[in-house]
């Protein structure tokens, strides 16, 4: 069928009360995003429950440094300012700028998942394993969820970027990186707590 | 090396049982059948272009239905197991080990691979034709939740040939589940099988809000939506807030036994306790998951048969939705016993009893409905009236179980059991079944036979009052739950041989849902729903023809009222109604994708994978579940229209061409 019918018929589905597919999918990233509360809020409660679990190994206060926590969130938050820029840059329309700023986003990430991992080699290397105790268990999964869900988010920005520059700005890749842009925000807001929960309560 | 390669297969295999062997050669034999037929009638290619890559919600559907079934067999056959060794005190024909593996599975592949996919059938089924829509909100996302379920059930029933079934009880309770007492593989298969689907499960319920919240027909505002679509609202909202914990929950329990964690260990500082609260908090809730849309096909059903405006439509509305919210605040009733104290156990008790008053109301809306209605008995109606005694019963009997100082004596006995099965087997099957006779002539456009469905019927209902009623006398005489044999001097032989009695009649009458089916292919052109309309429907599935096309309606339905089907057929009735003709245009419907086949077969083999901690095999799933992901990313050509003239063909031949 030649595009111009199609274009008639999408523009008639839109006077038929169907709705924008776009919107529809964001809002059901938006239901998912509630799920992922849910999940974040169990390894939340099971921290809290055991966070005393400490089998004799050591404890919060023990463990955590606050110097390298406060980097990485600050990069976190940074990182979350620029993927606002992106947003902003995208909806005037300028491809480039968007993907310089998902690019530094990205970048910076990168760099919050590098400090992750050094955290965690480094607590290992003390000898605070999985294993250890309960707090710990606890601990690295929450944490490590977190930073799980970031490395997806880093994966997937990549494969955003390789889409936008192929096809530009189109209706489509618009919604995508709004999605991903609500999926940003949303880790950063989980980290807040874990900062808050993990980091803050367990040195104080 | 010949020596070593079988002390392998010796472990790897389930050996040493004869009816394990027996189940090897059927499996065997099935799948070798399967394969030659469909070779030998050049099936593949149709298999694969019309069911493996589909996107249609009606064949989803269809294939959620078909799994349910086959699972239905495989836990009705662990029943049967069952029942045959309590018969009679003192038999040897289960040993205790296997006896545990048997009620394990059975509970958990009735509850989690057959009762959600048979609803997730019929939600793909009903919902998008009751709605007035064309689809669901995500198709692609519809298929990989159908594909996620039938991996997971895959990998969970695996375990009986490969490696060893679960045997720490359907909720699998630590520190039995722990790797310190359950050191084999058949606990992770419980993991991972429930895992796999557990995805599918969620992604089904944030597809049918969405669908439902924005794709009803024009017109139709909430208050006007059937009820059955409701009570999927109502299901799926459950459904989002709890099958997370269950993930995370089975993702802790994973940790502790492939990670050294120590969250639910003995050791460690790990809490036992902790996962019998989580897992609470999805358990209760999920059983309202499961008996909402029944009660949603009740309601239909009741007022379709009864020809008659469901009443009070806006009380049965807020009835489910304070359900859905109560179930979260009951967990606790599943461990009065466990030393919460008395103040916790009054709060859990009053939430459970207050549950009573909802449905209460919703069991009297029914029978208002009914009231001076002219009703018919058809198949789905039966099961409808059979239903009401029998979750009267179920209910009472829960209430007396929320009572918490009584539940010390109930508690973990056959009373437990009786209740249970009564609200699950009256209030589920027999409403998914009652759904299922109700949409069949939409999805097959043929009816089944009536005569067989009534056999299957009384089969059903008289072997389930004979196999339960004895259980709460046994309950109160002191017979605990999973428990594989008892002696001669308590007394119990009797009404537990009368029990296993009745579940050979449930066998029976399984058996006669399974010859109907057969019966009803055989015969369809006698039994051709050429109307459409079979039961002189109320709600929109019934506007068009059956089998419902796979766009479901050449034009979108203009909604003015409650039950619009029904007033439509009243306007047309009256004098001076002229019909126009409906004007046509090109439809947007979705491409088919084997993407969503492809990535469940990954994730089945990340699971096996980490079942036998192979990190060969979890490193390639893994990496294929995620290029699936990219893959479908990156593909921008996801749908097509069809043209007008496509369409009148289609609606032609379906309705016959004097009816466009
Ligand atoms: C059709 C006839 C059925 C019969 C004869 C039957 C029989 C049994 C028996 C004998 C047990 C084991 C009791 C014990 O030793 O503890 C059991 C447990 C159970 N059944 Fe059924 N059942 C039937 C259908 C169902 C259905 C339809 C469901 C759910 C949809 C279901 C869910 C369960 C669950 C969750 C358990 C508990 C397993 C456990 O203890 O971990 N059953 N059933
Ligand atoms: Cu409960």
């Amino acid at each position: 069928m030649s595009s111009s019918q199609v274009t008639e018929a999408s523009a008639r589905a839109h006077h038929d009360h169907h709705p924008d597919m776009e919107e529809m999918r964001l809002l059901g990233f938006w239901i998912y995003l509630m799920t992922d509360v849910m999940i974040f809020g169990t390894f939340f409660a099971t921290y809290i429950v055991l966070k005393n679990s400490t089998n004799g190994g050591p404890g919060p206060a023990d463990l955590f440094e606050l110097g390298g926590v406060i980097a990485s969130t600050f990069i976190l938050l940074a990182s979350s300012y620029t993927c606002g820029l992106a947003v902003l840059a995208m909806n005037k329309g300028k491809l480039r700028a968007l993907l310089g700023w998902l690019a530094i986003t990205a970048l910076l990430g990168a760099c919050f998942i590098g400090l992750e991992i050094s955290e965690f080699a480094h607590l290992v290397d003390r000898g605070a394993t999985m294993g250890t105790s309960a707090f710990l268990s606890a601990f690295y999964t929450l944490v490590g969820t977190h930073g799980l869900h970031v490395s997806i988010g880093l994966v997937w920005m990549v494969a955003l970027m390789l889409q936008l520059t192929k096809r530009g700005i189109t209706p489509v890749t618009k919604r995508k990186v709004q999605v991903i842009s609500l999926f940003w925000h949303f880790l950063d807001v989980i980290w807040i707590f874990v900062f808050t929960v993990v980091y803050l309560m367990g040195v104080s | 090396m010949l020596e070593s390669i079988k002390n392998w297969a010796s472990d790897f295999f389930v050996t040493g049982d004869p009816l394990i062997y027996g189940a090897d050669a059927a499996i065997i034999i099935t799948l070798v059948a399967i394969v030659f037929v469909l070779t030998y009638f050049k099936k593949w290619g149709w298999l694969w272009r019309n069911w493996l890559t589909t996107v249609d919600h009606k064949k989803v559907g269809i294939m959620y239905i078909l799994s349910a079934f086959l699972m239905m067999f495989r836990g009705g056959v662990d029943a049967l197991l069952m029942r045959t060794q309590l018969a009679m005190p003192e038999l040897q024909f289960l040993q205790p080990d296997h006896y545990n593996e048997i009620f394990t599975t059975h509970g958990v592949i009735m509850i989690l691979f057959m009762a959600m996919p048979f609803m997730f059938g019929l939600f793909n089924v009903a919902v998008p034709l009751q709605l007035g829509a064309r689809d669901v909100a995500y198709p692609f996302m519809n298929a990989l939740s159908f594909w996620l379920f039938f991996a997971g059930a895959m990998l969970f029933n695996l375990s009986f040939v490969i490696g060893g079934s679960p045997d720490a009880g359907w909720l699998a309770y630590p520190p039995y589940s722990e790797l310190m007492y359950n050191p084999g593989v058949g606990q992770d298969f419980y993991i991972w099988g429930i895992q796999i689907s557990g995805i599918g499960s969620l992604m089904t319920g944030i597809n049918f809000i969405v669908t439902i919240l924005k794709l009803r027909a024009p017109g139709m505002k909430l208050m006007k939506m059937p009820m059955f679509s409701w009570s999927v609202l109502a299901s799926c909202i459950a459904i989002i807030f709890s099958f997370p914990i269950l993930t995370a929950t089975l993702a802790l329990l994973f940790l502790d036994r492939y990670g050294g964690a120590h969250f639910f260990t003995l050791d460690g500082g790990g809490n036992p306790m902790m996962y019998i609260n989580l897992i609470w908090m999805w358990g209760h809730p999920e059983v309202y998951i499961i008996v909402l849309p029944a009660f949603g096909i009740f309601s239909e059903v009741v007022s379709t048969f009864s020809r008659k405006k469901l009443f009070g439509y806006k009380s049965m509305v807020y009835a489910m939705m304070i359900i859905s919210i109560l179930s979260f605040l009951v967990w606790a009733h599943h461990f009065f016993t466990m030393g919460s104290g008395a103040n916790v156990n009054a709060f859990f008790a009053l939430s459970t009893m207050v549950i009573a008053i909802p449905t209460g109301v919703k069991v009297f809306n029914w029978l208002f409905t009914m009231f001076r209605g002219r009703i018919s008995f058809e198949s789905p109606m039966l099961w409808t009236t059979g239903f009401i005694p029998c979750f009267v019963i179920g209910g009472m009997t829960g209430v007396l179980l929320s009572v918490a100082p009584a539940d010390f004596q109930y508690h973990n006995s056959y009373f437990l059991i009786a209740h249970f099965h009564q609200v699950i087997i009256g209030g589920v099957v027999f409403g998914y079944f009652a759904g299922l006779y109700y949409w069949w002539p939409k999805l097959f456009g043929f009816k089944l036979n009536e005569r067989i469905g009534k056999w299957a019927f009384w089969f059903w209902n008289i072997g389930f009052y004979l196999c339960f009623m004895p259980q709460y006398v046994l309950g109160l005489d002191g017979m605990t739950r999973r428990l594989v044999t008892y002696s001669w001097d308590k007394g119990w032989w009797g009404l537990n041989l009368v029990s296993s009695i009745g579940a050979g009649l449930m066998g029976i009458a399984f058996l006669f849902q399974v010859w109907q089916i057969v019966h009803g292919i055989k015969h369809y052109r006698s039994n051709m729903d050429t109307t459409g309309d079979p039961w002189d429907g109320r709600t929109l599935e019934w506007s068009i023809p059956s089998p419902a096309p796979h766009y479901n309606f050449a034009v979108l339905p203009q909604v003015s009222d409650q039950d619009e089907w029904w007033e439509e057929k009243q306007r047309r009735q009256k004098e001076g109604y002229t019909a126009v003709a409906p004007e046509l245009s090109p439809i947007h419907m979705p491409n088919n994708s084997g993407i969503p086949i492809m990535m469940a077969g990954c994730w089945f083999l990340a699971g096996f994978g980490f079942v036998f901690h192979w990190l060969w095999l979890i490193i390639p799933g893994l990496a294929g579940v995620a290029l699936c992901m990219l893959a479908h990313s990156f593909n921008y050509d996801t749908d097509h229209y069809i043209p007008v003239e496509d369409i009148k063909h289609t609606e032609a031949s379906l309705r016959g061409a004097a009816n466009l």
